[in-house]
């Protein structure tokens, strides 16, 4: 950027030239910089040059070394599609971190929209305290994929934790460890991430905010009661921005990393093993780097497919608004 | 791509349908209105219960946190966990890790915006070859998360000896691969009158002069907005340290907040929910005065804030 600065001042107001030669070469290259075109790609540079040098090349690399056995420290070994097999054929825990996956990211998702859905509802009939309550179903969207939240979980869930102690308050007693048994400590993972159900609830009011009072009007002219109303105008409207969200969010499911690798580590008894997290263990604690890489394109792929299948049931269910 | 697009409406703030029953219902109370406060009063504090009792705890005597968790306020307010907390790990203070954490967030946030600002200005103002491809490569950086990438970067960064160093944690942000900054300022930029750089044109100004001169000015609001997010993913970002930084003396925040949650470590809980508290409260602070820039950010890219 500092190259460009001293240009657009230079290009202002030309030095005085040292020599003859110099000043017209000099004076070539600023008006070869001055069209739109070499500006466009000069000022676009630093993308041209981060999208391949941290994301291109990252993944063209890692695409070979999931044909190798490389340990990180050593030099990578060709195997062929070895890696592939292994996962694939010989490895229960591949498929049991891609199920437990899949479970937390498609029922978080849902529950956290219609969460989201029903309290930007709620939320939008105003008062006086509106704010205080949209500030206050926000905030843990904000805090919730810090390490402070992830550490306060693990408590609240525990046998003397806080959920327990509540719990007494309605009359059920009980020292059940949450993150300890196997159908539970799942649950405390999903709780957590519906709990951020805030900023999908900002999008909705937003959207909500954005429908003409006059499609209700002429509703209710012609009948139509608050239910119908809902179903007939509000829902079918917000569809765009539910596919949006459904997208976006269980893509980030299924990547889901600090919570699990903070809360459970995958205990009990890989109940609780995310997909990434058996990634990172593989890759860095097992140093089987080339594994953890032929893992990573897995993800890639199915997540590609899966954002693909989810566009082709677009036309079924989601509003097109140029229709 | 069917973005929520609707930056102008602003749900947190804007009481523009404002409640016509609202004063007649000062003489006049409905129960219907009753409980409707009821209700979502008790679901909004349900939902920042887990924080206020974490900061509540805090402040409780260590012994006590665990014994009285079924109690929010402290009966003994003490400040000793935060002294405790203070102290940090083998030496090395608790500021130390705040310090790294500052530096981090703030220089890959600088790099991250200042580089999204001039390329924002290039895709959505210039007209060159390649444009439409950096666009799609642009939506592809936004929608290909860090978690995925975190092998293949890895060992791209071991070949470049970036390990055990903070390089990958701000050199990359400065060449705006967060395609999110792009887009949140392309946005911004659509809405500024094309009128503007025609004029600045005539006057002489450069492609160059015009994104400085008449551009930067004008997009303080989507800065301000980029800002405050990527300094909240940076300060938050466990994983990149987790795996670039081994330095204990070099830990950002979360990083260090992880050694209390360790089995290993002695379970101070005080020390440990004081330390939380510590390091949520920028996200606190930027979250109460900065409210509506975040709510546009969100509203504008429908994504997860």
């Amino acid at each position: 950027m500092a190259i460009q600065a001293t240009v657009t001042q230079s290009g202002g107001m030309p030095n005085p030239p040292q020599s003859g030669v110099k000043f017209r070469s000099h004076g070539r290259l600023i008006r070869f910089l001055q069209k739109e075109k070499v500006a466009g790609v000069v000022c676009s540079a630093p993308f041209i040059f981060g999208f391949l040098m941290f994301l291109v090349v990252p993944l063209a690399l890692s695409l070979y070394y999931t044909f190798t056995d490389y340990n990180i420290i050593g030099e990578p070994r060709f195997i062929g599609l070895d890696n592939y097999i292994r996962m694939f054929t010989k490895d229960p825990l591949f498929w049991q971190s891609l199920g437990v996956t899949f479970f937390f990211a498609l029922i978080s998702t849902p529950l956290r929209l219609i969460f989201a859905l029903l309290v930007a509802l709620l939320l939008l009939r105003n008062s006086k305290i509106s704010g205080f309550y949209r500030a206050a179903f926000y905030l843990p969207s904000i805090l919730g994929g810090s390490v402070a939240v992830a550490i306060l979980w693990k408590q609240m869930f525990a046998a003397d934790g806080v959920v327990n102690k509540a719990l007494g308050l309605f009359g059920i007693h009980t020292q059940f460890a949450w993150l300890g048994n196997e159908s539970s400590a799942i649950w405390t993972l999903i709780i957590l991430a519906v709990w951020q159900f805030g900023s999908s609830m900002l999008i909705f009011l937003a959207s909500l905010k954005q429908i003409p009072s006059e499609l209700y009007e002429a509703a209710s002219v012609d009948g139509a009661n608050k239910w119908s109303q809902f179903w007939k105008i509000t829902l079918p409207l917000l569809t765009p921005t539910i596919f949006f969200n459904l997208v976006m969010q269980s893509i980030n499911g299924f990547l889901a990393f600090t919570q699990c690798y903070i809360i459970t580590q995958g205990k009990p008894r890989n109940t609780t093993l995310f997909f990434m997290v058996y990634m990172y263990d593989e890759s860095f604690t097992r140093y089987h780097a080339g594994y953890g890489a032929a893992l990573a394109w897995v993800m890639l792929l199915l997540i590609g497919i899966y954002t693909g299948v989810l566009f082709l049931t677009k036309r079924f269910w989601v509003y097109d608004e140029e229709a | 791509m069917s973005i929520a697009t609707v930056s102008n409406n602003d749900p947190m703030m804007s009481n523009s349908h404002s409640d016509d029953k609202g004063l007649s219902s000062k003489h006049h109370i409905r129960p219907q209105r009753i409980l409707y406060h009821v209700i979502v009063m008790l679901c909004a504090l349900l939902m920042v219960y887990p924080i206020v009792w974490m900061v509540l705890s805090s402040f409780k005597p260590t012994a006590m946190v665990l014994a009285t968790s079924g109690q929010l306020i402290p009966t003994h307010w003490t400040l000793d966990n935060y002294f405790n907390g203070f102290k940090g790990f083998a030496g090395t203070s608790f500021f130390r890790y705040i310090g790294n954490s500052l530096f981090i967030s703030i220089t890959a946030t600088i790099g991250t915006i200042a580089s999204s600002a001039i390329v924002a200005y290039a895709i959505s103002r210039l007209k060159f070859p390649g444009r439409r491809i950096l666009f799609v490569a642009m939506l592809l950086s936004m929608m290909l998360p860090a978690q995925v990438l975190m092998v293949p970067q890895y060992l791209w960064y071991q070949k470049l000896g970036w390990t055990n160093s903070y390089l990958p944690l701000i050199v990359p942000y400065c060449f705006a691969i967060q395609g999110f900054f792009i887009y949140l300022i392309m946005n911004f930029i659509d809405g500024i009158p094309r009128s503007l750089d025609e004029a600045a044109k005539l006057d002489g100004c450069s492609y160059y002069g015009i994104f400085f001169r008449v551009i930067c000015p004008l997009i303080t609001p989507a800065v301000v907005t980029g800002c405050i997010f990527s300094f909240m993913w940076r300060w938050d970002d466990f994983l990149s340290a987790l795996l670039y930084v081994s330095d204990t003396e070099r830990y950002p925040v979360s990083l260090a907040l992880k050694l209390f949650a360790d089995p290993s470590s002695s379970s101070d809980y005080g020390a440990m929910f004081a330390m939380a508290s510590v390091s949520i409260l920028p996200s606190v602070l930027i979250f109460l005065f900065f409210q509506r820039y975040l709510v546009e950010g969100v509203s504008t890219s429908g994504l997860k804030g």
